[in-house]
Parts: structure tokens; C-alpha cells; sequence
């Protein structure tokens, strides 16, 4: 095939603007000295031995299990509203789509604060609950609000990818199943739910990865009283000043990435074969 | 056809946009400061005075405008750190020494804030803004004294105290709790007041940054550490609030205007540190900003309830027993971990 | 009857959840102080402040540069990447998607601080190109992975049929595969448009010599409350956006009645 020939000029691309970054990230982690002069770099395993230590394995792990446990809930709360978006008529059905879009173009650190009037104690949501004569509850600055925000903050991520996927399948594929007798949630859990699997996938890790390494959202809802890897990060390049530590916190990161993405997508290539032979 | 019309619409916004940012050339300087420190009129009297446009800019940390005057390729003429972040650029040679004869109104700040210990001379800086840390309470919540830094780990107030989002800030508390110096280099000390702020963690209700002043001004908690010129404008916005400084002392601190090295135009910056040093012009700054002027004359100018404010302009006695922060250098390694360890501690 | 109900209920409910945040910035953009605990009675002052803000303004007209100039570049970039990816060879597609996938795993600040390196490295100038760069290098594989699953469910045989009916692979592209893959294509558009204006940490570290952002300028104000100007650009921003797709719907909507669908 010729046409792969058009991706030549991203291959250079990316070789200049992510290629090379990544062995200077590399470098980053593997030595020590002054961040700020490459002429104090050594080389040294200090930075891994130094995470590898109870204290930054369970920063680690708290943060993925939040962020997977947000993309379970975004998956669940965005399936559905693709599903309803992709089957509405053509108009209504961009709208919707628009509709996702435009609240990211607020600021996000804006809307995240937004959330605090909404959830703090003496706040919008409480105003309400204590009119109605309950007691006021809890509702920010701990693990339940930083899920809200991570939800809050990546659903579209979700939803955007398996609405493009849905709209794209056949009607007479559906058609052709329920004409041969599938009742609805056969047509859903043999046709439908198949076919859209690589949005689903490629959901799954636009809300995974956003969700694993924030900082903003740990900082403002949860209070900082419980870090994530991602504020731990933040803070090597932009307090601490220690860049080497920071970069090798990335690595470590991306390698739990990878590992993640690599069990995705055996998950994926295996559906696939069995959809039909999409790839 | 709706392809083309949307490329047309969107090469067309590109022009306007293009042509918008087209201006004529004259004498510039670049300041760059933190985000909302300053009153923008001033700007324009300067840039109306002088005949010299002022191209603002902001930054939020010390350590953000020290990465971006160590990044190179770009250049500032005026910046605002904080003192022990002018002790680290003065050792690492970042500044550029002032010609005073260019500053005639460096006579009008207070003797007292002279001579500090980052910039024993003044060789380099002209204080700007200055304040205390101490802690605001809500009276309607609190009936005990607050004087000491041990109200704050008092359990009676559970779920009631903010702390500062901060390693060296909330460190410093605990360290003053304990009577030791905030600028201590002892392993032994740091691991004290670690194990204070462990004890303390269950009582915290948050440690934020700038949120504490919506959190503090609606009544979500009944204390919070805060600087003091973001305690004024939480008193201006509820009255319940009060400000304390302890007895066992605090950090007192200063940001100074300096010039950096990669500065093109030292004169124009010299020009402007001057500008900002007049009474008149300082009085309407900190009128609009909130924080403690170091111009005496300038204070004398500011309305009654903030001239007369014991929060931003605190008897000389109440100082007394206060600390500037030093550059903690390598010891900075330390307080991250002592901070990671706070907090990953469920 | 009734699960239209509920699934129009259900689609309400998420969009009040997405849309809270920004009625209460609205709401906020015209309380009479700058706190945001308290409302303090309605004022229009900080709309009249916002248009005597020349660095505010500044700070829009280049977020805005960067974001329509980033999402054009990044989506012809990553379009065409993407179909040159879709038909490489087992191997070489599966490094180039992994090292695609590299700018979207990886934490925005270890991508932020790797790019300034990599400009001071080559001695560039921090100003609006590295910014704009910086900003097509974290776009792009967005537009990749948008335009990605489109080729996966377009019918492989439909290029080359065309090609065998005689159409140059160009004109193949134009009319058989770019239409095919449209939706993806400006979702990955309007994605990479998002992403721009959103940023915080990329530009940060990325700019220089007096360009800076909305973004900037809203972290940098974090420290110190948070101007309510700010809250004013945000819903005239978000209004005229409203606005612009009203204008867009109706016109749609004409169209069709006029060509008579």
C-alpha cells in the first residue's frame, strides 16, 4: 500500500518532538546532580531506590485505584448518553456532541473550583439539604470528591470516543440480528456491545491516563491530604526543584501505563477477532 | 461545500487575529510578577509618565520565576521573589547589582526593612510587599485565647483547621510549636515537628492554598493559617474573623522588586523600581492589593480601617519574635520527603 | 413511552452535572466582591474591568491564536498520520502507535519539562512558537487515536476499489476515505482545540518573553484569589460560543428546508 507513505512526515515528527524528549526524560532519571546544569549529571540508581519505598508505593497505588475506579464509573455513566446520542436524529444528535465539548472550553481549574461553592460545607448542595431538614454532609475534601472531579472532568473523554464508534455501525446489521430472532439485550450484548469495543478501549485509557497522573484535582477537592502520584511529580519540577527525581516518579508511571494498555488491547485484538475481522 | 465554508471562517479568524497583534515599537521594559499583585492603573500612570510601555506578565511560585530566569531565552527587567529566593538568585548570580542614584525613593522605605539578612546591603533589592503568618479564627466558633500555635492541634477542633498547602510553610508551624528556629538544618528537629503534623493530620480538615479564603470568609472551619494580607481582605469580607500572631513567633517576609541579569533594559527597570517607590503610587497599590506597604509614607495615605490595622501594620513588639526564611539549598530534599510522608499517612 | 422518559431524564441528569460548574460561574461572574464564599449583591463592574484589562485581553487573543492555529495543524498532521499508520505493516504500526500513545500517557509536566529541554537544547527563543509547537506535539495523537477507530470501521476494499476503478491514491483519499472517516476527523479537531485552550502546564513551562495564556494567568492568579474578571471573560466566552451555535443550527436548518429534506 502506498498510502502509508503519507504518515512519513509524523514519523519525523515524532521523532524530533517525542523520540528525543523521552531519552532526555531518560537521562533525567538515570542521573543526579544540579536540575538545572547538565554539567553535574552522574549517573545513578538513586532516584528508583529511593521510590521504591513504602511511603511512595502506596502514593502509587491510592492513585490507581482512583483513577480506576473513575473510569469504571465514567464507563458506566457514558455508555448509556453515547448509546441515547448516537440513536437521536442527526441534528439533536451534534448538539449533543457540541454540548459535551463546550464545557472544557472553560477553564478547567475554573469549573474545578466551581465544584467547591457546589460541595463545601456551607455550600450550594448543603444550603438545600439542610432546608429540607436533613443534616448538612460531608461532601468535599476527600476521596469521594476527587472521584466526582475526575469523573466530572473526564467523562467527555469517554463518551466522545464510543459515540463515534456507535454512530459508524450498520443499522442492517441490527436489523439482520433481530430479524433472526435476538431479543433486544441479545442484539446489545452480541451486536452492539462487539462492534463498539475499540471506542470503549480507546475510552478506557483517554480517562485511565488523565485520571491517574492529575494534580489539580487531588489539590482542590481533595484538600492535599492525600497526594497522588501526579502532585508528587508536579512537585519535583516545580517546587522541589529536583528534576531527576521527577523524571524517574514519569517513568515508573509510564511503564504502569504501558502494562496497562498492553492488557487493554490484547482485550481488544481478541473481540475483534471475533468481530468480525475489523482489523 | 460546508467543508470549505468552515476552512474559509477559520483561515479569516486567523487574519483578524494575526492583524490584532501587530503594534508600533518604542521603548519597553518586561515585568513579570505574581498573578494579581498589582494595581494596573499604576501601570499606566508609569507608561504615560515615562513614555516606556510595560509589558506585564505573571507567575505563580518562587520556584516557577526561578525556572523561567533559568531557562534562558527569554528576558524580564523587573521580578518580585520572595527574600530567601533573593538569597539563592544573589548566590547563583542571577541579579544585577541597583544603581540607588537611579532610585532616589528608596529613602522613603522603613529603615526597619532594611539590611536583611538576603541582601545585607540592599545592593540588589527594594522591598515591595511584606507581611506575618499567623492564624485567622471565626469568634463565632472559637471561645478559647488564641495566642499559640497549640490551638491548632487542640481536638476539640477537629475537622475545623485549614493548613497551609505548603511543605515549608505548614513545617514552620509545627517547628515554632516545638520553639525551634523555621530555618533549622537539624534531621532530628525536621523529624519532630514531622511527627507534630502526623498527630495533627486527623484534625485537619484541608491543607489549601488560596481556596482557605472562600473556605474561611463563608464559615466552613474555624481556623486557618494565612498570610496576613490575604487575612485583611477575609476580615473586610466577614467580620467574625479575627488575626492572631503567636507568641512562639513567625515568619515574617518580603517580596522585593530586583533586576535580573538577562534584563535589556536596566535603566527603564531602574525607572519603574523608582515609580513604585513613591508614596502616592504605593499607597494606591497596596489600597488595591491589601498587603502592608514598607512606605511609611504611603501607609500614612491609606484609609483609615486599613492604616489603623493591627493585621497589616503591626506594632514593632509583635515582630519582634519573628523569622525570615533563609534558602533552605540542599535541605530542601528533606522537606519533601518529610512532606510526601505527611502526606501518604491515612 | 416510558423509557423515552427516563432515557431523556437520565441525558438531563448528566448535562445539569456537566453544566453546574458553569451556572455558578455565571452566577459568580457578577457578585459585587471578590470572594467567591459569599454573594454580595449583583454588579456588572467586573465585565466594564474586563474590557480595561489590556493583559487579560492579551492573554485571550494569543490562547486564541494557539488553539485555532494548534487544531488546524494537528488535525491535517494526524489525520494523514493516521491513515499512513492504519496501512503500515504489523511491526512498524505497532511502534509508531506506542510512541504515539507516549505524549497522551505521559504526566503533562514530564512532557512540558522534556520539550523545554528539548528547545533549549536547540537554542530556540521561548515565545509563541515553542508554545505553539509544544502545543501540535500534545494535540496531534488525539487526532490520531479520534481518527483511528473511523479507519478500523471503514470497509478496507472501498480505497482500492476505487483505485482499481482507476482514481489516483490522492483523489482515492479525497473522495473515498476522508469522507468516510469525517466524523473522527473533527472530533479529533474539536478535541485538539479543547486540549489547547485548556493547558496549563505545557504552555507554562514552553513560552516566554511576555506570551502567556488564559491559562497562565489563572494559575497564576491561584495563589492570590482569583480575579473575577476572570469569571466574566469565561461566560461572555461561553455565551457567545451559545450563540455561534445557535446561529449554526438555524442555518443548518434552512439549508435543509431549502433543499427540501
Amino acid at each position: 500500500m502506498k498510502m502509508k507513505k503519507v504518515a512519513y512526515p509524523y514519523i519525523l515528527w515524532m521523532a524530533i518532538f517525542i523520540v528525543i524528549p523521552l531519552f532526555l526524560i531518560l537521562y533525567f532519571a538515570f542521573t543526579t546532580g544540579d536540575s538545572q546544569n547538565f554539567a553535574t549529571f552522574q549517573f545513578s540508581l538513586d532516584n528508583f531506590k529511593r521510590f521504591f519505598t513504602p511511603t511512595y508505593l502506596k502514593v502509587l497505588g491510592r492513585s490507581v485505584n482512583l483513577a480506576f475506579i473513575s473510569t469504571i464509573i465514567c464507563l458506566i455513566l457514558g455508555y448509556p448518553l453515547a448509546y441515547i446520542i448516537s440513536k437521536a436524529e442527526p441534528r439533536k444528535r451534534n448538539m449533543m456532541v457540541l454540548m459535551l465539548v463546550i464545557p472544557m472550553w472553560m477553564n478547567f481549574l475554573l469549573r474545578t473550583y466551581a465544584w467547591l461553592t457546589l460541595l463545601g460545607r456551607n455550600g450550594f448542595i448543603n444550603f438545600v439539604i439542610t432546608k429540607i431538614g436533613f443534616k448538612p454532609l460531608e461532601l468535599i475534601y476527600n476521596d469521594k470528591a476527587v472521584l466526582l472531579g475526575m469523573v466530572y472532568n473526564f467523562l467527555p473523554f469517554m463518551v466522545l470516543p464510543i459515540y463515534t464508534v456507535l454512530i459508524k455501525i450498520e443499522k442492517s446489521l441490527i436489523e439482520a440480528a433481530e430479524d433472526l430472532g435476538a431479543n433486544k439485550i441479545e442484539v446489545f450484548s452480541k451486536v452492539v456491545l462487539p462492534l463498539s469495543m475499540p471506542g470503549i478501549i480507546t475510552g478506557i485509557t483517554m480517562v485511565f491516563i488523565p485520571a491517574v497522573s492529575t494534580f489539580v484535582i487531588s489539590a482542590l477537592l481533595g484538600g492535599n491530604k492525600y497526594n497522588l502520584i501526579g502532585n508528587l511529580v508536579e512537585q519535583q519540577f516545580r517546587w522541589t526543584g529536583d528534576w531527576h527525581f521527577g523524571s524517574s516518579m514519569s517513568i515508573i508511571l509510564m511503564i504502569f501505563i504501558l502494562i496497562t494498555m498492553a492488557l487493554t488491547s490484547k482485550f481488544d485484538k481478541e473481540k475483534e477477532g471475533g468481530g468480525g475481522g475489523l482489523w | 461545500m460546508k467543508k470549505r465554508r468552515f476552512i474559509l471562517l477559520a483561515l479569516s479568524l486567523i487574519i483578524v487575529i494575526m492583524t490584532v497583534g501587530c503594534g508600533e515599537k518604542k521603548e519597553t521594559i518586561n515585568v513579570y510578577n505574581w498573578g494579581d499583585y498589582i494595581d494596573k492603573s499604576v501601570l499606566k500612570d508609569f507608561e504615560e509618565e515615562y513614555g516606556i510601555k510595560v509589558n506585564y506578565s505573571m507567575y505563580e511560585t518562587n520556584e516557577d520565576l526561578y525556572i523561567k530566569l533559568k531557562q534562558g531565552g527569554s528576558s524580564y527587567d523587573v521580578i518580585f521573589p520572595s527574600d530567601y529566593m533573593i538569597e539563592r538568585m544573589i548566590r547563583e548570580d542571577l541579579l544585577v547589582k541597583l544603581n540607588k542614584d537611579n532610585i532616589p525613593n528608596i529613602k522613603n522605605i522603613d529603615e526597619k526593612f532594611f539590611n536583611l539578612d538576603f541582601d545585607k546591603d540592599n545592593d540588589y533589592s527594594v522591598p515591595y510587599m511584606w507581611g506575618t503568618v499567623g492564624i485567622i479564627y471565626n469568634k463565632t466558633k472559637v471561645d478559647d485565647v488564641v495566642d499559640s500555635w497549640n490551638i491548632l492541634w487542640n481536638e476539640k477542633y477537629k475537622d475545623e483547621i485549614i493548613m497551609l498547602n505548603s511543605q515549608r510553610d505548614t513545617l514552620a508551624v509545627a517547628l515554632k510549636k516545638l520553639n525551634y528556629s523555621m530555618n533549622t538544618r537539624n534531621i532530628k528537629e525536621l523529624e519532630e515537628a514531622k511527627e507534630q503534623l502526623l498527630i495533627q493530620k486527623p484534625l485537619v480538615y484541608a491543607y489549601l492554598g488560596d481556596e482557605v479564603k472562600g473556605a474561611m470568609v463563608s464559615g466552613e472551619a474555624a481556623f486557618a493559617v494565612v498570610w496576613s494580607g490575604d487575612a485583611v481582605a477575609m476580615i473586610r469580607d466577614n467580620p467574625d474573623l479575627e488575626y492572631a500572631i503567636p507568641k512562639e513567633g513567625t515568619n515574617l517576609w518580603f517580596d522585593s522588586m530586583v533586576i535580573p541579569k538577562s534584563a535589556k533594559n536596566k535603566e527603564g527597570a531602574e525607572k519603574f523600581i523608582n515609580f513604585m517607590a513613591r508614596p502616592d503610587i504605593a499607597a494606591r497599590n497596596t489600597d488595591y492589593i491589601g498587603y502592608s506597604t514598607p512606605i511609611p509614607e504611603a501607609v500614612e495615605m491609606l484609609p483609615e480601617d486599613i492604616r489603623n490595622s493591627k493585621v497589616a501594620y503591626p506594632a514593632d513588639e509583635e515582630i519582634e519574635n519573628t523569622e525570615i526564611f533563609h534558602d533552605p539549598s540542599d535541605i530542601i530534599t528533606e522537606y519533601d520527603r518529610i512532606w510526601t510522608e505527611i502526606t501518604s499517612q491515612d | 413511552m416510558v423509557s423515552r422518559g427516563l432515557k431523556r431524564l437520565y441525558t438531563f441528569l448528566i448535562f445539569l452535572f456537566l453544566y453546574a460548574p458553569i451556572i455558578v460561574l455565571i452566577v459568580f461572574s457578577f457578585n459585587n466582591s471578590k470572594s467567591r464564599g459569599v454573594w454580595a449583591g449583583f454588579t456588572f463592574k467586573w465585565y466594564i474591568e474586563l474590557f480595561k484589562d489590556a493583559e487579560i485581553l492579551k492573554a485571550l487573543y494569543y490562547t486564541l491564536l494557539v488553539a485555532v492555529l494548534s487544531a488546524l495543524i494537528s488535525t491535517v498532521l494526524g489525520t494523514f498520520a493516521a491513515i499512513g499508520i492504519y496501512n503500515m505493516p504489523g511491526l512498524s504500526k505497532k511502534i509508531t502507535l506506542n510512541l504515539n500513545y507516549l505524549p497522551v500517557l505521559n504526566p503533562d509536566i514530564v512532557t512540558a519539562v522534556s520539550l523545554m529541554a528539548l528547545f533549549r537544547f536547540f537554542k530556540m527563543e521561548f515565545g509563541l512558537a515553542t508554545m505553539l509547537l509544544s502545543h501540535i506535539v500534545f494535540c496531534t495523537p488525539y487526532v490520531i487515536l479520534s481518527v483511528l477507530p473511523k479507519l478500523k470501521q471503514m470497509n478496507k476494499h472501498l480505497a482500492e476499489a476505487a483505485m482499481d476503478l482507476g482514481a489516483t491514491p490522492f483523489y482515492a483519499l479525497r473522495k473515498v476515505i476522508i469522507p468516510e472517516i469525517m466524523p473522527g476527523i473533527i472530533t479529533g479537531c474539536l478535541m485538539a482545540f479543547t486540549l489547547s485552550i485548556d493547558d496549563f502546564v505545557i504552555s507554562f513551562f514552553n513560552t516566554g518573553n511576555n506570551v502567556s495564556n488564559l491559562s497562565i494567568e489563572i494559575f497564576s492568579m491561584s495563589r492570590r484569589g482569583i480575579n473575577p474578571v476572570i469569571n466574566a471573560l469565561s461566560t461572555l466566552m461561553f455565551v457567545s460560543l451559545i450563540i455561534l451555535l445557535l446561529i449554526i443550527n438555524k442555518r443548518t436548518e434552512k439549508n435543509e428546508i431549502e433543499r427540501g429534506v
